[in-house]
């Protein structure tokens, strides 16, 4: 058993199940998106913000929100524990990626909910 | 033929270089890479190399030969030779110790992590423990490890991290262990592998499965421990 603290869930399975999930998730949100881009025979910004006013697609975008900071906390956590060999880097690396994942998902919420 | 080899003398040299022999190679026969090696010797007494059985069975001379691990008495020159050019490395990612021969530590420690010996904590029958067709057929393609570290050698996860991250080898055998019915600790095995590195580095790049000179699947068997693991887990 090898510890460690800054991994997602400081488990193997748990890591490895949210990432399969959250790309799942992402890739359904993404196929949406295509697929209103395609099927919408014109898209103006009332369409646009009708879409985003819908409680339903509020959730579904938090949801990936949350699904993309989950998946890049472990990509990146992953990534930092190949290639960063030392720790005071590799911590300030991990501190850098979780602030930004932090930001940019209240940044959502903020622009999810002030449309 | 041209054959460069790596070459360091920890004690002599400053740092590693590779060395360029010209081997004459009999006509018409298709020698094993140890063969070679064997011809490199008489000319230069002074190259390191492992070797013991010669015949694939007891896995000392894993070697880089052009790039690709695997073990030197049963490669034939037909199938690693590009353009009458052999380049001889030892196992990447271990120390070398000198010339082609490198420190397996690493390798056994994590071998020795996934306790490789049956666990039971049933009394012992008065002859043996007994074990049915169908279970015994479970262990093929498990059993037949001879630990020449050609596979962890050439998984990049295991470079990255060969102190966490247990490598195909270690985990076959984990996977050896975990699916014997005679085996009585499945549940602490599976506890012990449960975390971010000892199984889960595993990115299915499959080097393992390509350069395994038993033909063994290790990927395959990690696959099998992660859904164990999950089982477990959900
Ligand atoms: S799995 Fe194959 S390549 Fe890996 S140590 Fe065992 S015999 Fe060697």
């Amino acid at each position: 058993m090898v510890a460690s603290v800054t991994s997602l869930g400081r488990s193997g399975v748990y890591d490895w199940l949210v990432q399969r999930v959250s790309a799942i998730v992402l890739a359904v949100y993404f196929v949406f998106l295509l697929g209103f881009f395609a099927f919408s025979s014109e898209i103006t910004y009332e369409i646009w913000k009708g879409l985003f006013s819908q409680g339903w697609m509020k959730i579904f975008s938090l949801m990936a929100l949350a699904a993309l900071g989950a998946h890049a906390w472990v990509g990146m956590w992953t990534v930092s524990t190949d290639y960063l060999k030392n720790g005071v880097t590799r911590f300030i690396f991990q501190a850098v990626c979780g602030g930004t994942m932090f930001v940019y998902f209240v940044w959502g919420v903020q622009i999810l909910w002030g449309l | 033929m041209l054959v460069s080899v790596y070459r360091y003398n920890p004690d002599k040299d400053e740092a590693p270089f590779m060395q360029d022999i010209e081997v004459n190679i009999p006509e018409g026969r298709d020698l094993m890479v140890l063969d070679v090696l064997g011809l490199i010797k008489e000319i230069d007494p002074s190259v390191a190399y492992r070797r013991a059985c010669r015949e694939g069975v007891c896995g000392s001379d894993g070697l880089n030969m052009n790039g690709r691990n695997g073990l030197a008495c049963i490669t034939p020159m037909s199938e690693v030779v590009k353009n009458n050019k052999l380049v001889i490395r030892p196992l990447p990612g271990l120390p070398v110790i000198r010339d082609l021969v490198v420190d397996m530590g690493m390798f056994y420690k994590q071998y020795e992590k996934i306790k490789p010996y049956l666990l039971n904590d049933t009394p012992p029958p008065a002859i043996e423990r007994l074990q049915s067709l169908e279970d015994r057929d479970k262990l093929d393609g498990l059993y037949e490890c001879i630990l020449c570290a050609c596979c962890s050698t050439a998984c990049p996860s295991f470079w990255w991290n060969p102190d966490k991250f247990v490598g195909p080898s270690g985990l076959l055998q984990a996977y050896r262990f975990l699916i014997d019915s005679r085996d009585t600790a499945t549940a602490e095995r599976l506890a012990e592998l449960d975390d971010p590195f000892s199984v889960f580095r595993c990115r299915g790049i499959m080097n393992c499965v390509s350069v395994c000179p038993k033909g063994l699947n290790p990927t395959k068997a990690i696959g099998h421990i992660r859904n164990m693991l999950l089982q477990r887990a959900t």
